[in-house]
């Protein structure tokens, strides 16, 4: 959990005050002038009413050249981001012909499948030749290929699981799965911090959802009792079954899921698990397996598992594992599978190529490297960082690194003047997060070299001075001086 | 049990005031007697005191007293820790999925090549009509050049969401030129089209409409009366609503039926009592109208007219994802808002660039549409006297939708279906599909057998058909 310093919650509440004051003030005008002019909506409600997109007018338009800043190159270690240029006060932003290359510390690139790989890319050019770029229809239908049968099987077997099933997008399949599972009468107890997918999916499925404190396992042991023993809410019936959703790697926070204790506590009280790796998954791991294999939970313990292609795997889509049975009760009745288009066959050709490399089966030591250098990375980094003075959030060996910033003007500024110095980094501010917990978050990526780190921890040492956040003392660094000399006698 | 306590505690009360009341009674008339006799007419402080008002002093007194005593309220005991372990030993939660049963087991057919007009499956070439692929766009060498050469530059995947670096220029080109292509102002990509009601629209939309948690009135199928019944309802129920945005979403050509939708109605309906329209054409889109702009070209609406397009480009544009297009305030509302678009990867670029290639080749080359027109004819004449069927399309949807002329509207009506649609292949070499519903489908529209048509065919495979 993170504590806020006490001065720095006051000033970060007063600047979104003064924020919020002045877009009032520019509302209230705004709405002087319009009245002049009349509205050509008549009759028609507003898309937006007033203050919903106040949010976006006010605060986000003027920070909005930090976000969505388009790229013309693969996203790989080191990319090219097209500068725009804004003739209206940040309302709306052109682009330019002019690049800058910079050091991408923001995309998921974890394991660098990001651009084209010497061993994958010609077998995914051959298979588009073959299966050409999509199949047109949904997978009960006539878009099952060969290539989707044994990505499946190579998914199942990566990941641990008997059987598995694969979708286009990652989103989907939370939104998807969830309401197949489980309907009215059931109870999914979630973590507070659980992605957007996963809480649509569980409204989507209609059953009650409840919330666990973020991480701790004996907040989640007591909603249970409570629940378990007071059954449905108003009927008092007992449930009919209960979820736990948790995640792997928290994407907003670095940190890893209390997986064992979790798992434990689900068993005894006869709760079923969904662990949702899509940061995980080929990230961490001794070979790339996930949060079980690096936790040493058993992979028949949890019964539902999920997962995404995006990040590790540099490809799309998502996946769903489990036991056969599962699997085939999804095949059949998930909307998800009858009705939208299968997974674009050059992507899941590229998915098997990834998980070939990962495992060491293409014949060369490249996934083995890939790994041990991203956990390498991963630990250098945030050690190095947390040495410097920042409050850096996060486990070690997980690979996403968030920075805390708090104050909002800080957000831009950080972002901005990293980009001077060439260096790419992603800021997220609310609503992703909480409001005052506005934050950079650095991913890191087995592509990423000694050279570019050192390179990405001075810059962001330098802008992170002139900004202000280093909210924690550095370590000085005269003690490793002193060590030198007494080496030396 | 509570009520019965409560009227255990009015009774006592009530005992206890009656009784107490007595015993003043009986004390003040005996006082009255005591003190009347002495001084009955004394005067103190030129106060009249009256033995009597001595007495309701006293039962004043009492009656405060009685009041001021707290109602009596069965203590709250929470559940001890023992019962709650008991309580939770007891439970026992159903299975996670229900059984299998036979009907699940079924596996789709394999295909071994790409799902063009033909493709290979267990080593036949069968006449494939089972994929969207209305302009035959699958295979289609300036596709293929586009995307190896994309793939090649970018890799695959675009590793991030559209907000932190994963927007690539092919993006923003992309959603340029189909705007440019529909005459829009401005559209949005996403990687599989979710959006966000008539009954025989497909699940996606429901799903969508459920999660923004808006009230959903169904009209029935395409059939305006419906449609306008429903809205003059909806308009009176809520004269305060002014404020509220309402929308009805209809699709171009419908996925569950092939039947097309009748705009200009809907468009004066719309304008007469003021709902912003959403119109999903991931059917029609390439396919309806003299140059493929659509079901708007096809009656002659300008497109302004419609708020929202959305479309999936697996259809027609044969590569996957979808797309947004309307007004720029509505496209940049979505940008922000909308989850399917903040929360998750961008779609991959080869992709993109697949449908820009795919606009370009459609706009050099409208006879494709004219061929997938004239296919359509061909078949639906070559399908009309098969016995016990009829087609239930509109003439020119590309989806030839099969039904029963007498359908039991129950599940052995699919059975048959499946057993048609199991020996065509073996048989004849064609490739169909039936309709499948999930159940958490809200559909009511009787299933059949689904074709969908493409320019791709050639007449030797209709004639197969």
């Amino acid at each position: 959990m993170i504590t806020i310093p006490y001065l720095t919650a006051l000033t970060t509440y007063f600047s979104y005050g003064l924020l919020f004051a002045f877009g009032q003030l520019r509302d209230f005008f705004r709405k002087l002038i319009d009245w002049w002019h009349a509205s050509n909506l008549q009759g028609y409600a507003p898309i937006c009413l007033g203050l919903e997109d106040f949010y976006i007018r006010r605060l986000y338009l003027r920070i909005q050249d930090c976000f969505g800043r388009p790229i013309s190159s693969p996203p790989d270690a080191w990319f090219d981001v097209v500068e725009r240029v804004s003739n209206d006060n940040n309302k709306t932003l052109k682009r330019t012909t002019k690049v800058s290359r910079c050091l991408n510390l923001g995309s998921y690139n974890y394991l660098g499948f990001a651009a084209s790989d010497e061993y994958c890319t010609p077998r995914v050019v051959e298979s588009m030749k073959r299966f050409s770029p999509s199949t047109c229809s949904t997978r009960v239908d006539g878009g099952t290929t060969t290539l989707h049968n044994e990505l499946e099987e190579c998914v199942a077997s990566f990941v641990g699981k008997p059987a598995a099933l694969v979708f286009g997008m990652g989103y989907v399949t939370n939104s998807a799965i969830l309401p197949v599972l489980i309907g009215k009468g059931g109870l999914i107890i979630s973590d507070s911090l659980n992605h957007n997918s996963i809480v649509n999916g569980a409204r989507g499925s209609g059953a009650s959802v409840r919330v666990f404190q973020h991480n701790t396992p004996s907040h989640l042991e007591k909603v249970l009792r409570e629940h378990i023993a007071e059954g449905q809410p108003r009927t008092h019936r007992p449930w009919k079954k209960i979820i736990v959703v948790v995640e792997g790697i928290y994407s907003m926070e670095g940190e890893l899921c209390k997986l064992p204790e979790i798992v434990a506590i689900s068993k005894k009280y006869k709760a079923y698990v969904y662990l949702d790796e899509a940061h995980s998954i080929g990230a961490v791991g001794k070979s790339g397996r996930g949060v079980c294999e690096l936790l040493g939970v058993d992979t028949a313990d949890v019964d539902i598992m999920m997962g995404t292609f995006t990040k590790s795997f540099g490809s799309c889509g998502g996946y769903i594992a489990g036991s056969k049975d599962l699997i085939q009760y999804l095949k059949y009745s998930c909307p998800a599978h009858l009705y939208a288009t299968s997974i674009s066959p050059p992507a899941a050709q590229q998915i098997i190529s990834a998980i070939k490399v990962i495992l060491g089966e293409d014949g060369s030591s490249r996934g083995a490297q890939k790994l041990a250098r991203i956990r390498e990375n991963s630990n250098f980094f945030r050690s190095e960082l947390q040495k410097m003075g920042f409050e850096v959030l996060g486990d070690n060996d997980s690979p996403v690194m968030p920075i805390m910033l708090y104050n909002p003007a800080k957000i831009p500024a950080f972002s901005r003047e990293c980009l001077k110095q060439n260096v790419a980094v992603v800021t997220v501010a609310f609503p992703a997060t909480p409001l005052l917990l506005a934050r950079a978050r650095i991913c890191i990526s087995a592509a990423h070299s000694r050279e570019d780190m050192i390179k990405a921890l001075e810059v962001i040492s330098r802008v992170g001075d002139m900004v202000g956040i280093k909210y924690f003392p550095a370590e000085p660094k005269k003690e490793q001086l002193g060590e030198n000399r007494v080496k030396l006698e | 049990m509570v009520e019965a306590v409560n009227t255990y505690q009015i009774d006592t009360v009530n005992a206890m005031a009656s009784a107490v009341k007595s015993m003043a009674k009986a004390a003040s008339d005996w006082l009255t007697f005591a003190f009347d006799v002495p001084f009955a007419r004394a005067v103190v402080f030129g106060v009249h005191i009256g033995g009597h008002l001595f007495v309701e002093g006293l039962l004043l007194v009492v009656i405060l007293f009685l009041l001021s005593q707290k109602s009596y309220k069965p203590p709250k005991r929470p559940l001890t820790k023992k019962e709650i372990d008991e309580l939770c030993d007891e439970w026992v939660p159903e299975s996670l999925i229900p059984p299998i049963t036979k009907e699940m087991q079924c596996e789709p057919p394999v295909l071994e090549s790409a799902a063009g007009p033909h493709t290979i499956i267990d080593g036949k070439d069968v006449v494939n009509f089972t994929s969207a692929n209305y302009l035959g766009l699958i295979g289609h060498e300036k596709l293929l050049e586009s995307c190896s050469s994309a793939l090649e530059k970018y890799g695959v995947g675009s590793c991030g969401p559209r907000g932190f670096y994963g927007t690539i220029d092919v993006h923003v080109d992309c959603e340029a030129r189909i705007a440019k292509f529909l005459g829009t102002s401005d559209s949005i990509l996403y990687v599989i089209l979710l959006n966000f009601g008539d009954e025989g629209v497909h699940w996606g939309i429901q799903n969508g409409l459920y999660l923004s948690r808006s009230t959903i009135v169904y009209f029935k199928h395409n059939n305006m009366e419906s449609l306008q019944s429903t809205l003059e309802k909806v308009t009176q129920d809520n004269k305060r609503a002014k404020k509220l945005r309402r929308y009805i979403v209809v699709e171009a050509v419908y996925q569950n039926s092939g039947q097309i939708a009748p705009l200009d109605e809907i468009i004066r309906l719309k304008e007469k009592y003021f709902f912003r329209v959403l119109l999903d054409e991931s059917n029609s889109f390439g396919v309806l109208g003299s140059s493929g702009r659509g079901l708007t070209e096809h009656w002659g609406v300008p497109i302004e007219k419609i708020d929202i397009v959305t479309a999936a480009m697996g259809h027609a544009l044969a590569t996957e994802g979808g797309f947004c297009t309307g007004s720029a305030r509505v496209i940049d509302h979505q940008r922000l808002s909308s989850s399917g678009y903040v929360f998750s990867a961008s779609l991959p670029p080869y992709l993109a660039s697949a449908a820009i290639t795919a606009i370009d080749v459609l706009e050099e080359n409208p006879e494709l549409i004219k061929k997938l027109k004239q296919n359509i004819t061909t078949l639906r004449k070559g399908l009309s006297d098969i016995r016990g069927l009829e087609i239930a399309s509109d003439p020119q949807s590309p989806i030839i939708f099969l039904k029963l002329k007498q359908s039991t509207g129950s599940s052995s009506d699919l059975e048959l279906f499946e057993d048609i649609a199991e020996r065509v292949p073996k048989e004849d070499n064609v490739f169909v599909a039936t309709s499948k519903r999930s159940k958490l489908d809200k559909c009511t529209l009787p299933v059949g057998i689904r074709l969908f048509v493409s320019a791709g065919h050639t007449e030797s495979d209709l004639q197969k058909a």
